[in-house]
């Protein structure tokens, strides 16, 4: 039941996550802004245009944004957003959840070069590049998260990290959180990674391989870039702050408490990281693997210091 | 390199008089026919030996003094079903194939002697035969190799994998001679009892040089130099037979004669295994994703997944020594099990690449594209492998990384300074080599297959023939087992396992049910359980994205943006050489690639540009820094020796009364 309501919180939320972060992002830089439902009437507007399929392309093109939506669908089903225990906790831990993230990605790629258009190209070509760098950070990170709970399944790493609120503290859990926040960044295309509002197709990474997308059909690729933002902000967050997380079998005021927690952290999150955008700029393309290269480092650290403390400890 | 060939002998001429007459269609079936009917016999008595009691067949007066001992137990089965149900789909496969390419009838007739040689290596129970077996399987391929010998650079990759493969025998030769003079006996059985008794400089010898000899076989660095080559010039069902049932005779050697054999070797073997898996897995994977030739691509990619299973294997032998058996175990499985997915989806990518090469006869992926729409089948066929090899959820290679990158976090925390070190670096090798393998296959897939053609050949491209398209489609249908239905092996492997406890087979494996659960560690996926829930998300959403449909006007089709040109030219696309430019200047300080641009400026102004040369060569590495000085010292000693060579008659006799003197003199 928990499990179908994260569903729904995700895909309802995530465009109010959206319009949240630009709103916040608006204001910090002098502007009015649209407004937080902004993204909302915006999904309404393109989900009634005409659907256009383009020239030439297969059915790799009409399909990839369902099936990146879709994915990102079943991670926030498998994830412990408001309560621990989903169904299908079993049936994926992290790296699973990783792999569907990545799953989605390569679908996105895989349209853009459907098109046979040079920015469809490059944005994918791009795309590809960041992801099978970010691959090796992610997994380290998981490595050292899943050090404490001795699973990589997500219920496990929660309830690990509920049971001793203190270890979130730790030196290996600090690097792997900055590690995962780099990581996050790269993978949901924000700054400095991608500017998600850029105009320039030629700085472009996500916009240029869905520049090919139309109404209905965008819709969806824009409603599954912010689902996969938000599913990724709430993981994150209840990976490091599991605060509120309801238990396994839930009653209906535990499921309450959990969704006003989660919503709570992803505002939070998601205000930081839409202030924090207002000061920096877009990093050079081939100065992001020297970011990622960063951030692997900090995987590193983190996985040898928990794996350290852990031998010391006992 | 060429220069080192001149004095190599010429590659003999293989069917000349076939080749005026093309292959009559009665041989291709009854070379592809006898080929897949070998492999259900390898399959048929592999599944007999897992589940049922070790067969032995002695023929004494086959090979002179020992005779040829055949001993099969379920490791030698799990290789005989591997190789077998490789051949079948391959020998279904070649039937089209052979008539559609006018395969030479040499090569094709030898096809089932290929098979059958490998067959009889993982069933060798003796030394004597099996490296008899084994020099069949080399000797028997080579020739395969040269079936398209008029070209110059299949003469090349031939002259190249025959030194290779023979030094690597050579190799085997000495360290099995070595084990056998040294544990008195010649069958496998007999030195098992007597393994006791070896020094440890013994063991550290025979180790070093099978693990070079199958090292080779495996392709796993620095000795995979033969098999970009001989993979990218071999006909597509030899390719696939090599890259997929082949280099598989590897491991089986490392864990037949290392592993269980000399067994429970010491720590650096586990950590030599381990560091050169990740390092083969790492750069094969980094070649395969700037490659920019489809089934050199895929031969990378064999290097990276050899790499891989290496990796596991060492890190098997570790662990085991460490303390920690059931990981060991979960290591072991997911070698095995990462064996045979990569042998399901590498036969089909070779087999899909082979079906674009008879339709365009383009390897070169600059050149390929749009096949979606002219070769559906083999498109979906290539996609289906090029999900497995990326390791993503429901592609065949997913359940067998997992398993892998298990094994690697749940190392005991004990104090451990190796372990804490190797595990996590190793977890970063095999997730770089995860990403970047992504990276090669989109590459394979969306510039090979999607799009617009780039070339006319591509854009005139046809789909195969029914009999290439089955044999595809019982490879995939293999794929598709490993990806949701890792359960139907759960029984095979522990059967398999049973017979290496010195690398924690006896201990409790992983359990392959619908739910994969590892005993002991906490951790658990359910393949099938997550495809049938992705499906079910992908169809909700394409249900959701149909609300507002009633205000839609009707759909429509439009062309695609020129980027404001009048049309869209196909060479506006981007390219395999342009998609993977990135990661080639991310990686640039091991490609080391080798660019030219010349820019032409006309004569009345040095601003306006007439015209630009861009060239581009990436050459391997590895090749250039150990094989060129390696192959110029030979030539060298070569010509040195080329001086007692005057073309005198007398002289060469006086040389041959000499050696025999010598031979006399030192057996007397």
């Amino acid at each position: 039941m928990a499990a179908a309501l994260q569903v729904v919180a995700v895909l309802a939320g995530a465009p109010l996550v959206m319009g949240g972060m630009r709103q916040v992002r608006a204001r910090l830089e002098g502007r009015a802004g649209g407004g937080i439902g902004q993204p909302y009437r915006d999904l309404r507007k393109l989900l009634r245009k005409q659907q256009i399929t383009p020239q030439g392309t297969t059915v790799v093109f009409a399909l990839a944004p369902a099936v990146a939506a879709g994915s990102t669908l079943l991670i926030a089903a498998i994830v412990p957003l408001i309560a621990l225990g989903s169904p299908l906790d079993s049936a994926a831990d992290l790296f699973g959840v990783v792999g569907l993230l990545f799953l989605g990605t390569v679908a996105l790629t895989l349209a853009a070069l459907d098109t046979g258009t040079a920015f469809g190209g490059m944005g994918s070509s791009r795309e590809i590049t960041i992801a099978a760098l970010v691959e090796p950070t992610i997994l380290l990170a998981v490595f050292a998260l899943s050090i404490p709970a001795h699973s990589a399944n997500l219920a496990a790493i929660v309830s690990a990290a509920m049971q001793n609120p203190g270890q979130v503290f730790s030196p290996g859990s600090v690097l792997a959180f900055v590690a995962l926040v780099i990581v996050t960044l790269a993978e949901t295309g924000r700054l400095p990674v991608d500017n998600p509002s850029t105009h320039l197709e030629v700085t472009m990474i996500h916009p240029a391989m869905v520049l090919e997308y139309a109404g209905p059909k965008l819709a969806v690729v824009e409603w599954a870039s912010g689902m996969r933002l938000t599913v990724l902000l709430a993981l994150l967050a209840n990976l490091f702050l599991p605060w509120g997380v309801a238990a396994t079998d839930p009653s209906a005021l535990g499921v309450l408490l959990g969704l006003a927690a989660i919503t709570v952290k992803v505002a939070v999150l998601a205000s930081v990281l839409a202030a924090g955008e207002v000061f920096i700029a877009k990093l050079r393309l081939f100065r992001v693997p020297e970011l990622l290269a960063g951030s692997f480092l900090l995987a590193l650290l983190a996985v040898t210091a928990s794996s350290f403390l852990a031998t010391t400890t006992q | 390199m060429t220069t080192a060939l001149h004095n190599s002998p010429t590659v003999p001429a293989l069917g000349e008089g076939a080749r005026a007459a093309p292959p009559a269609g009665a041989l291709a079936w009854l070379s592809g026919g006898l080929t897949a009917a070998l492999g259900a016999v390898g399959v048929a008595l592999g599944l007999s030996v897992i589940f049922g009691e070790p067969r032995q067949l002695r023929i004494g007066w086959l090979l002179p003094l020992v005779g040829v001992r055949l001993d099969l137990d379920p490791l030698g089965g799990l290789f005989l079903v591997a190789t077998g149900a490789v051949s079948i789909a391959v020998g279904i496969y070649a039937v089209g194939y052979a008539q559609r390419e006018r395969w030479a009838r040499f090569p094709l007739a030898i096809l089932p002697l290929f098979v059958a040689g490998m067959l009889l290596v993982p069933a060798a129970g003796s030394i004597t035969t099996f490296l008899v077996s084994w020099e069949l399987m080399a000797a028997v391929s080579l020739f395969l190799v040269l079936s398209e010998h008029r070209r110059e650079a299949v003469r090349s990759a031939g002259v190249f994998y025959a030194i290779m493969t023979q030094l690597g025998f050579a190799s085997i030769l000495l360290a099995l001679v070595v084990l056998s003079a040294a544990a008195g006996g010649d069958a496998f059985s007999t030195i098992s009892a007597h393994v006791h008794d070896l020094s440890s400089g013994t063991k550290t010898t025979v180790f070093l040089l099978t693990l070079m000899g199958f090292g080779s076989k495996a392709g796993l660095l620095p000795l995979h130099a033969w098999l970009p080559r001989a993979h990218t010039e071999a006909p597509s069902p030899v390719s696939a037979l090599m890259s997929a049932a082949m280099v598989n005779m590897g491991i089986y050697g490392i864990i037949r004669i290392d592993l269980q054999l000399l067994g429970p070797g010491p720590n650096w073997w586990g950590l030599t295994l381990m560091i050169i898996g990740a390092l083969s897995a790492v750069f094969g994977v980094l070649q395969a994703s700037v490659a920019t030739d489809l089934k050199r691509l895929l031969a990378y990619s064999t290097t990276e997944n050899m790499g891989l299973i290496t990796l596991s294997l060492g890190a098997a032998i570790l662990l085991r020594s460490s303390g920690a058996p059931t990981v060991a175990a979960i290591a072991l499985t997911a070698a095995l099990l990462h064996l045979l997915s990569h042998a399901a989806f590498k036969t089909l990518a070779f087999l899909a690449a082979g079906s674009v090469l008879a339709a365009t006869g383009l390897r070169d992926l600059d050149k390929l594209g749009g096949l979606a729409r002219r070769m559906p089948v083999t498109t979906v066929m290539f996609g289906i492998a090029a999900l497995g090899a990326s390791g993503l959820p429901l592609g065949a290679g997913f359940v067998s990384e997992w398993l892998m990158l298990q094994s690697l976090i749940h190392s005991p925390a004990d104090g451990n300074t190796t372990l804490a070190l190797a595990m996590p670096l190793s977890v970063g090798a095999v997730a770089l080599t995860t990403g970047l393998g992504i990276a090669a296959m989109v590459k394979a897939f969306g510039v090979g297959f999607l799009a617009r053609p780039r070339s006319a050949a591509a854009e005139a491209a046809q789909e195969a023939p029914a009999s290439m398209l089955t044999g595809m489609t019982l490879a995939a249908a293999a794929c598709a087992v490993f990806a949701v239905a890792p359960a139907l092996l759960g029984p095979t492997l522990r059967q398999v396992l049973a017979v290496l406890p010195t690398v924690g087979g006896h201990a409790a494996g992983p359990q392959l049910g619908t739910f994969l659960r590892l005993p002991g560690v906490g951790g658990s996926l359910s393949p099938g359980l997550l495809a049938a829930a992705l499906i079910i998300a992908v169809l909700l959403t394409l249900g959701l994205s149909r609300w507002g449909a009633r205000h839609r006007p009707a759909a429509a089709m439009a062309p695609l943006w020129a980027s404001g040109a009048d049309t869209l030219s196909s060479r506006m696309q981007y390219t395999a050489t342009s998609f993977a430019e990135p990661l080639q200047r991310v990686f640039d300080n091991v490609l080391r690639p080798d660019i030219d641009v010349e820019v032409t400026h006309f004569a009345e102004s040095q601003y306006l540009v007439e015209k630009v040369t861009f060239r581009s060569r990436l050459a391997d590495p590895v090749e250039q820094r150990l094989y060129t000085p390696v192959i110029r010292a030979v030539n060298a000693v070569a010509e040195w020796v080329r001086g007692a060579h005057t073309g005198s008659v007398h002289l060469y006799l006086a040389y041959g009364a000499t050696g025999l003197l010598i031979v006399l003199l030192v057996t007397r």
